[in-house]
């Protein structure tokens, strides 16, 4: 392939109405040739409007889609170079494995000989071999997603498409596949836009998390950027779970800030805020639980014990918390004062 | 070359050949009889466009040149979007001016005074043969591939011609005729415009009197009202008396109830009335026991208002059961459940839960029953006697003495805004307020049974009634062995000999006198019934799978063609296509479109049926999977719709082969249909034949479902559901 911009996704200020609705108000947004980019939020975020786009399911009303440079605004979805992994993976219950994964080849015109083995070579990479005689009702689910992305990979598309490819697995598998997708993706080094409610889910694949809310994209970056430096309470409370409480900054010295919460001081990377009020995202396990010693004062809503860690909540001069403590194995009782140290790690200043 | 251009120089080519060598002008013997190839060149009349065009037939010059500005688009213009303007415009032109031109020069010259005054003599013309068709179907494509090009719909030719294609049949073939009762209203006998006709038979106390409350006679249209008022009632209620004991009663003989409701597809329409005159009528067996036992004589009372609501409510029963049968399964089990741990018993969970949540099933139930009570024909023309009803009285007023086609038209009118109206309550009113959909989750339990008080009057009811519809049914069946029925009871093959018989002196001969109306009936309906499904099917698929823009009316106009009676269709045809640009009465094709449209709904509601049940991503992956909307219906849809596709053919077969009430207004004596045929022997009091020919109709419908049954049976698809696409509560 010669073309350098093989596998390039840009949106260009595109805007998708619904009769009245405005489901997607300005999208700007573009992907590198070879990543897995993920699309995550919450359900009517625009996520799924966003990649319905791309496929050419859904026609934009303004602004233009490119894919590998070329605008493709108005093609149709058969007329694109993307393919798609369905959430309810889509298979033809009344075609074979072997018909459903030859079935995107023969559109393209390519002979039934030639389609098989292409198609064989498709259920090669997703470790089907062997299963292409049978219909789909015959294969389990994990199976029947293999097919799926059996199917749409064989005809190795610019960008693949992944609509919450793992909804319908079990927690067990869905760890499995996901993994298996990853591996694929990297090794063959296609492009892949995946579309996911599911926070676990994107930062274990993704190169890249866009974070979607209301249409519009809340934050973007690489899924450390995200958990570590959350740029809105929204994304800090989406992505982990996270306290949010008001915080003084202090001082700031170069990039980094001193900031005082509840009584107890911090050193933060500054991200550019000034001396002044300002919030702070708190991961559960940022925090030590101490019964005496320095740190800001609380006392035990309710204690839950969960085997490898112990949940709190806590009422404090922040508002209640939520604690989690991997370090005790004994649970403090309720309605006992304690001392919230900070640990040093999972706290960040919201820009 | 791209396939913008491809597809273009396709119908470009069929126009340029039609232009040259098809007859623009209707055949009489018959395009496909090809007889006028002999006569071609002699004949002026058999002359393709371009020539009719140059030896004077100026109004086809400026279809010429649009087709000439189409070709040059072709050759000098870059697809895109200003050439797909430029088409449809050219589309929409030509179809104008042939519609224009079409309706104002008729067989002996204009149509109207008004066009000759203005533009001077103009030579008559024959209707719309081969050539003018082709040209009609090449504008559509025209504005439809230009449509594509202007990126309309995504682009999808496909979808944007099968919608073309299906406004222009449906507007041709529905509401052309339709249009054309209303200007006959106002037409003389010359076609000249006159109110005469229409005022003195709107204000026509015949039609319109209430004289019956005062204890005179009630009009025409009253009657029909009040007959389908009370056989909506009768029917809904029985109807619910049988859905409730099929589901909600330890009745042992559940499963044969449920045959009943194949009685009103394989009847003929007017078998019941037939029926009840042999059992209740002046010589009927009921009739002359009652009379044997006291002595009392009953008289001709099965004639008039009385019998007909008793044919129409045996006839129309089965089909408010088909209806209730789903509201009644309908009621979620849970809800009934809920009710009952509740501390209601199970008639306050009946009266407070079950019946609360039937209640718009019931209303459709009763709507349905109002507009096929209106719409009957067969029963009043039997037992009409002189009471008739609307339907009935159109007849007559068309073929009878009579002849006032004002009248018909008027009469039709008015049953068309009954019915109509009854159409728009059903769809707008009832519409979203259905309780018993079934939601998407598993709904476990079972139906509460009914309550002993109400189970067993219900029983009761639905065992009287249906030994009743025994009775009927094995009077038709043994009628046609009887010699003559309420005189001479000596059993007899004559009838069926006399309809059906053959002969092999002198080579094998068809001798019956049915043979030959029951040879084309299956011909006919052998051919309506693919076109009727295939056409059903793909606007079910426009309505379920494609969104585009004027959808809520294409598909509620469509449906609405459900709600026209037959006898209307019957009276719009002949007035429609009985003169130019459309001709086509006495052939068979008026028999085949007429039953393609007046059928196609039902092929719709099964389609939008079964593609509900289909995932909408598995289209979705087809199309990402490279393959056009085209071939996403045929490799996808249509495999998976298979079951769907074998219930439309074989309902269209069948409906073909029992309707009678449009059919009587088209049937010539070259292509008679097995149901006018038979009114005609009951006309003549030739109950013998007539029975023994129904019987056999029957006979050959029960053999054609049933075999469809079993084909049907043994191919269920492999295949569990598809998974759930179950959304997760999001974080």
């Amino acid at each position: 392939m010669t073309n350098p911009q093989r596998g390039a996704v840009e949106f260009r200020a595109v805007r998708k109405n619904y009769g009245n609705f405005t489901a997607i108000p300005q999208l700007n947004l573009s992907i590198e040739p070879g990543q897995l980019v993920t699309l995550l939020g919450p359900s009517g975020c625009g996520k799924t409007t966003t990649l319905r786009m791309l496929a050419g399911l859904e026609t934009p009303t303004e602004g233009a889609i490119l894919i590998g440079g070329q605008d493709v605004t108005r093609l149709p979805a058969n007329r694109r170079d993307v393919t798609m992994v369905f959430q309810s993976y889509a298979l033809f219950p009344h075609m074979t494995v072997f018909d459903n994964i030859a079935y995107g080849l023969e559109s393209d015109g390519i002979k039934k000989a030639e389609a098989r083995q292409l198609a064989e070579k498709g259920l090669d990479l997703v470790g089907l071999s062997g299963l292409g005689d049978r219909l789909p009702s015959e294969l389990s689910g994990g199976q029947q997603q293999r097919v799926a992305v059996a199917r749409a990979l064989v005809l190795e598309p610019q960008v693949l498409l992944l609509d919450e490819p793992l909804s319908n697995l079990d927690a067990r598998l869905r760890r499995r596949v996901r993994t298996e997708i990853r591996e694929l993706q990297q090794r063959l080094g296609f492009t892949a836009v995946y579309v996911t409610h599911d926070q676990d889910e994107a930062l274990a694949v993704s190169d890249r998390i866009v974070v979607m809310k209301d249409g519009l994209i809340a934050q973007d970056g690489t899924p450390r950027d995200l958990y570590e430096s959350p740029a809105s309470e929204f994304i800090a409370d989406f992505i982990g779970e996270a306290n949010v409480i008001d915080c003084q900054v202090l001082s700031v010295q170069g990039d980094m800030a001193r900031v005082s919460a509840g009584g107890a001081e911090i050193d933060l990377p500054a991200r550019g805020a000034q001396p002044g009020p300002a919030k702070l995202a708190v991961r559960p396990g940022a925090f030590r639980v101490v019964q005496d010693g320095e740190g800001l004062e609380g006392k035990v809503a309710s204690a839950a014990y969960l085997g490898d860690h112990i949940e709190y909540e806590i009422d404090s001069a922040a508002g209640r918390l939520f604690v989690v403590d991997d370090t005790n194995t004994t649970a403090i009782a309720p309605g006992a004062p304690v001392r919230l140290q900070f640990r040093g790690v999972g706290v960040a200043l919201i820009a | 070359m791209n396939a913008d251009n491809r597809r273009l120089d396709w119908i470009l080519g069929g126009a340029i050949l039609a232009l040259l060598i098809l007859p623009w002008y209707r055949i009489r013997a018959g395009f496909f009889s090809f007889d006028w190839l002999g006569d071609f060149f002699a004949e002026p009349d058999l002359w393709p466009g371009l020539f009719q065009a140059l030896i004077g037939r100026w109004q086809l010059w400026p279809i010429i040149l649009l087709t000439a500005a189409a070709l040059y688009l072709r050759l000098r213009a870059p697809s895109g979007a200003g050439r797909g303007r430029a088409m449809v415009w050219i589309g929409a032109l030509g179809l104008i001016w042939l519609a224009v031109e079409g309706l104002s020069v008729g067989t002996r010259g204009w149509n109207w005074g008004l066009l000759e005054a203005s533009f001077g003599e103009v030579d008559g013309q024959p209707a719309f043969g081969a050539g003018a068709v082709v040209l009609s179907l090449f504008f559509t494509c025209l504005i439809s591939f230009g449509a594509a090009e202007r990126g309309a719909l995504k682009g999808d030719a496909f979808v944007l011609t099968s919608i073309a294609l299906l406004i222009l049949l449906v507007g041709a073939f529905v509401f052309y005729p339709i249009l054309s009762i209303f200007t006959g209203a106002f037409q003389d006998f010359d076609g000249s415009f006159t109110t005469e006709g229409v005022r003195r038979n709107i204000a026509d106390p015949k039609i319109w009197s209430l004289g019956c409350l005062t204890g005179g006679a009630c009009g025409v249209a009253w009657r029909t009202f009040f007959l389908a008022i009370c056989t909506a009632t009768a029917t809904t209620l029985l109807g619910l008396a049988f859905a409730l004991v099929a589901t909600r009663t330890r009745f042992p003989f559940k499963k044969s109830l449920r045959l009943l409701t194949v009685l009103p597809i394989i009847t003929p329409p007017f078998v019941v009335g037939l029926a009840l005159i042999m059992l209740l009528g002046r010589q009927g067996t009921l009739t002359q026991a009652i009379y044997s036992v006291t002595g009392i004589e009953l008289g001709r009372w099965i004639y008039g208002l009385t019998g007909i609501w008793l044919a129409q409510v045996l006839s129309f029963t089965p089909i408010s059961f088909l209806v209730l049968i789903g509201v009644v399964e309908g009621v979620s089990p849970s809800m009934e459940e809920a009710s009952q741990t509740l501390r209601a018993g199970r008639w306050r969970t009946f009266r407070k839960v079950s019946l609360p949540l039937m209640a718009p099933g019931l209303a459709n139930a009763f709507l349905i029953g109002f507009i096929e009570s209106m719409a009957d024909f067969g029963n009043p023309l039997v037992l009409g006697g002189s009471g008739g009803v609307l339907s009935t009285e159109i007849f007559f007023s068309v073929v009878g003495a009579q002849n006032d086609p004002s009248r018909a038209a008027v009469l039709a009118a008015v049953l068309l805004f009954f019915t109509l109206s009854a159409f728009i309550a059903q769809r707008v009113w009832l519409s979203g307020r259905s309780f018993a959909t079934v939601g998407g989750k598993g709904d476990g339990g079972t139906h509460a049974q009914l309550p002993a008080r109400v189970a067993w009057p219900v029983i009761g009811v639905v065992s009287a009634w249906s030994l009743f519809t025994v009775i009927v049914y094995a009077m038709i069946l043994f009628g046609g062995f009887v010699k003559l029925w309420g005189l001479d009871h000596t059993l007899t093959l004559e009838h069926y000999v006399r309809a059906f018989g053959v002969t092999f002196e002198g080579g094998f001969r068809w001798t019956g006198v049915a043979w030959n109306s029951f040879w084309t009936t299956m011909t006919i309906a052998l051919i309506a019934a693919p076109l009727t499904a295939a056409v059903g099917l793909l606007t079910g698929w426009l309505i379920s799978r494609q969104t585009f823009p004027g959808k809520t009316v294409f598909e509620f106009v469509l449906m609405m063609s459900f709600a026209i009676p037959g006898t209307v269709i019957g009276i719009s045809y002949i007035m429609a296509f009985n003169l130019p640009p459309i001709q086509m009465t006495g052939t068979a094709l008026i028999l085949i479109v007429c039953f393609v449209f007046r059928n196609m709904p039902v092929g719709v509601r099964g389609s939008v049926a079964a593609m509900a049940q289909l995932d909408g991503s598995l289209d979705e992956a087809s199309l990402t999977l490279g393959a056009g909307s085209g071939r996403t219906l045929r490799r996808v849809i249509l495999p998976l719709l298979r079951p769907a596709i074998m219930a439309a053919l074989v309902y269209s077969f069948v409906r073909a082969i029992t309707s009678i009430s449009a059919v009587i207004f088209l049937v010539s004596a070259k292509y008679n249909m097995a149901t006018a045929y038979i009114v005609g022997l009951v006309e003549n009091g030739q109950y013998g034949v007539a029975i023994a020919y129904s019987s056999v109709l029957i006979l050959v419908m029960i053999t054609v479902i049933g075999g469809f049954q079993m084909l049907v049976g043994e191919r269920r698809l492999r295949r569990r559901p598809v998974p759930p696409a179950a959304k997760e509560a999001t974080v």
